[in-house]
Parts: structure tokens; sequence; C-alpha cells
């Protein structure tokens, strides 16, 4: 086969068919139209303000090394002034994090930036390695979620930081958007394909700048950049839901490679379609919600809660508008609560701190305390002879240090 | 067989030049992330030797995991549909996961499996699990 010329320059021989439009682009114009892209997509939505600092979540596989390379080139190029810096959560999972993480060490060097670990063992007293032994390794997503998401928070608010991209890519979102449209969850799907996720239960900013990009593209941006990742899945394996989607949407790119951004744009649009209040109130469950949010491929997502979630939130939403209704019909004196505005109160969390640990949150006990408070009660014999009250103690002081020391860093 | 001059091409799993190799698919081939494999010159009906008769070949001579699945079936976008041929499954549970790229370009570019193998050729299969 005589080689094909690349579509761009038409010299260069072609060495990269785009999934989204199937033209054939040669390394160099590759290189530059994946960069390119992105930058129209940060500059598109606004994504940072020059002088930001901004800390990029990074785990040593090729979608945030991809990230950081490429933020790291335009930032150069266009002169964003941001000040980027790599943040990076240990799981505790020997063997696979272990390695990862050397390459973040690497990639620290390579592209010139700070490197912050916060491990779970630090944070939680429990690493993932230990959580999979005490709870197998069903629904062990979960947890990991859960601790993740908080763990990049107070990772960043260590580091006195307010803002965390993720290298979520478009399959990542697609996925999300065909979990959350199967499981009939609007207000998630919503969130899910948002760009910037303001977390219900931090001030810190979450955004995706490689939401629009095609994980095969990141693989060959990776690869033609000869950037150092890591490959590998996580020993764990996602949970089946999930795996299924994702299998779906890999199933969809083979018969029609631009269905990917297709599920993408559709799932902004049906985000357009979900009305504010619903949106809020789903953001202010708080940290559940929030946590859930985490999307990508070792998600914290099983659909257990969210049919529910969704069908709860609906009922309310009737039973507002009703109950206003009902107000008008009985005349009640203005300023005096209904019993039905008295429920709307109940459903309107306002953000708190954790009983436990501090951490922002809108329920009494924050999620991840709720987790660990369930690990600790099952701990193996030897441990329970201490009294699960005082281990309580000891994981949540331990919390609490790293709040104050995070707290420290901040001010 | 017929003759044919010998084909020399060079192998290589999840190219990271200069770098360990850290669990990508080399894992399966002996953890040894590049190989030096020669081809016959032709396959057994005559015809030039093609990418169709590399991947089977990998299999039998180079992978040292008993995995199969891990690098032609289950994990693999485009290699699967050469399964297909070769093993008469119909395996519908085929998870994309390796990109094939010859002399660096993506192998669609090049004919796919019927690509006709050059001496020098390099092919390069990159894994794009989940992870990151």
């Amino acid at each position: 086969m005589a080689p094909t010329a690349c579509f761009n320059c038409k010299e260069a021989r072609a060495v990269i068919i785009r999934p989204k439009n199937r033209h054939k682009l040669c390394r160099a114009c590759f290189l530059e139209v994946f960069e390119t892209e992105v930058h129209e997509t940060i500059t598109g939505t606004k994504l940072f303000y020059p002088g930001e600092r901004v800390a990029i979540g990074a785990s040593g596989g090729k979608d945030s090394t991809v990230l950081a390379a490429v933020l790291k080139t335009l930032n150069e190029r266009y002169g964003y002034g941001l000040d980027l810096c790599l943040l990076s959560i240990d799981e505790g999972i020997r063997g696979y994090r272990d390695d990862s993480l050397e390459t973040v060490k690497r990639n620290a060097v390579q592209y010139d930036m700070p490197l912050e670990i916060l491990g779970y063992g630090e944070l939680y007293g429990w690493t993932m390695d230990q959580v999979v032994a005490q709870i197998g390794k069903k629904g062990n997503c979960t947890y990991c979620g859960v601790f993740r998401r908080q763990a990049l928070d107070r990772g960043a608010a260590k580091l006195g930081i307010k803002h965390v991209v993720t290298g979520h890519n478009a399959d990542d979102v697609a996925e999300t958007v065909m979990m959350n449209l199967l499981r009939a969850d609007l207000p998630r799907l919503s969130r899910g394909t948002s760009i910037v996720t303001a977390s219900g239960a931090s001030d810190i900013k979450r955004s995706k700048p490689l939401k629009y990009a095609y994980e095969k593209e990141i693989v060959l941006y990776a690869h033609h950049r000869q950037l150092d990742y890591f490959s590998t899945e996580c020993i764990y394996s996602p949970e089946a839901f999930r795996g299924s989607a994702r299998t779906l949407i890999k199933d969809l790119e083979k018969i029609r490679p631009s269905s990917i951004l297709d599920i993408v744009k559709s799932g902004e649009d049906m985000a357009a379609l979900v009305p504010r209040d619903v949106n809020q109130a789903g953001n202010k469950c708080g940290s559940t919600v929030a946590a859930d949010d985490d999307i990508g491929g070792c998600g914290s997502q099983n659909g257990r809660s969210s049919g529910g979630e969704m069908a709860a939130m609906e009922k309310t939403l009737v039973e507002n508008e009703s109950a206003e209704s009902r107000e008008t019909e009985i005349k009640l004196p203005k300023g005096r609560p209904s019993n039905a505005s008295q429920q709307k109160g109940v459903k309107k969390q306002t953000l708190g701190h954790c009983e436990r640990c501090g951490y922002i949150s809108s329920q009494r006990i924050c999620k991840a305390c709720n987790l660990l408070d369930g690990l600790n009660r099952n701990r193996p014999k030897t441990a329970i002879e201490v009294s699960v009250n005082l281990e309580d103690e000891e994981t949540s002081s331990a919390l609490l240090k790293q709040m104050e020391r995070a707290q420290l860093t901040n001010g | 067989m017929a003759a044919g001059a010998s084909i020399p091409i060079i192998v290589e799993f999840t190219y990271r030049p200069g770098f360990p190799p850290f669990g990508g698919l080399e894992l399966l081939f002996g953890n040894e992330r590049k190989h030096k494999v020669t081809l016959p010159g032709s396959m057994e009906d005559g015809s030039p030797t093609n990418i169709a008769y590399l991947l089977p070949y990998l299999v039998d001579n180079l992978m040292q995991d008993q995995r199969k699945e891990m690098f032609i079936m289950e994990d693999n976008v485009y290699v699967g549909q050469i399964c297909l041929a070769m093993h008469e499954t119909n395996n519908h549970d085929s998870r994309p996961g390796i990109l094939v790229l010859i002399n660096d370009a993506d192998w669609e570019l090049e004919g796919e499996e019927k690509y006709e193998l050059q001496p020098g050729d390099n092919i390069v299969f990159v894994s794009t699990l989940h992870g990151g």
C-alpha cells in the first residue's frame, strides 16, 4: 500500500486516522491538532485565569500523563500563566500503585513540576489492600472512589490550591452518560457531563480539560510524543455495571467512531434540560453525591441508590408544586411556613463539617467516615481487642491531624 | 512452503523508549519489550507474508503467557476480527485494548491484516488499557 499523505499538510506520511472524523494526519499535524483542540476547550470554557494555581490529579496512567504534558505545552505556548503541580493519591494497592507512583515521580522531573503524594494509609488508616482484605473485592470501588475524592480535595487544600484537573477523556464521559441514562439519573448525568464540577462537598473546583479527547488519541499522543506512562489496570476489577457500559461504548465506537463524541454531546444537551433546582438539590446531597461524581474506570458508582434518589427528588418537586398551590388556596399568612415548605427546608441541606474529621459535609458524619466506621467495626479480632471506640478515635485523629496540617499550609 | 527470502522484523509491545517496561503488554511476552522476529518470505499458500500470519505466529512462538485471549481475543478491537476468522469463534465480548502500528502508522492506513511485511518493518502493539 502506498503511503497516504497527511490531510493537513499534504506532505508528510499520514500515521493516524482520527476517530472523530477519519482524517488522516502525519505525526506533527496530529500532535498540533490534538493540542489545539484542548486549547480551544480551555479557552472556550474559560477554564483557567492567569496566575491560577492548578493541581493535576496524576496517576501515572496515560490520561493524566498526557494531561500534564499538554497543559505544560499549552501553558508555555499560549502564556496561560498557570502554576502547575502534580497531585497523586496512593491508594495503597501493592503491585499497581507502587509502579505507577514511580512513573509520577519521573513525570515530576520530566515536566519540572512539584509533586505531592497523599496516601490512604496516612489519611484514613486503611490502605486499599487492607480494605479489600476486609470486605473482599466486591464493592471496593465505592470505598476507593469516596476516599479518593476527599483525598484529592485534601491534597489540594494542603497545597493551598483550589482547582484540580483530572484526565477524564471523552470515552469516560460517554461511559458516565450511558450509565446514568441506564439508571435514569439525570442530575448525575448532568454533573458528569459538565467540564467543571463544583463539588457540593468542598470549595475545590474540579475540571476535565480532556473531556473531548478520544481515549485512542490520548494513547497515540502519548506514543508519538514518547511520553513515559504506566499502563495497567487496577488489579481489583471494576464494577460490572461500569464495565458493561464501557464495552457498549467501545462496541459503538467500532461501528461508528463518532458515537463517543455524539454521546458526550447528547449528554450535554440532556444536561441543559435538567432544571436547576433538581441539579442543585442533587449537589446538596453532599459528599455521597460528590464522591460518586468521580467518573472513570475506577469510579465509585454501582447504581444502588441512584434510582431511589431520583424518584425521591421528583416526589419532592411534585410535593413542592402541589404545596404551593395549596398555599394559595388556603391563604396562609405570609412568611409562615407550611408543612410542605418545612419539608422543603429539610431537603435543602446546608454545608457543615463532619463531626468526626471536620471535612466539609452536608451530613453529620461524612461519607468517608461512615465507610471507615464500618471498616473499623469489623477489624480482625487482634485489633478489636483495643475496643472499637478507641480505634475510631485513632483514625479520626489521624484525619484531624491531616486537616489541621492542611489548614495550616492553607493559611 | 514456497521459497522466498526470510523477513527480519522488529516487534514491540507498549513501546516507550528509554524507560523500563512497566506492566504493559510485554508481560505476556516474557517481559521483553522488543523482539527480533524472522518470518518466512511467503506463507503456506505462496502469497507474501502478511500481518494475518504474524499474529498467530506471535502467539505460538513468542508468547509465554497462557492467556492468549489477553492478546488476540478479549483485549483486542482490531486483531479480534482476525481472531474470529482464525479460531472460528464468535467472541462478542472482545474488549478493545490494543492498537497496532506498522512503522508507527495506524495499521488501518496500511491495509490492516493484509499488509505485506517488508524486511526491517517495525510492528508495535500499544495497549490502550484503562487506568489513568
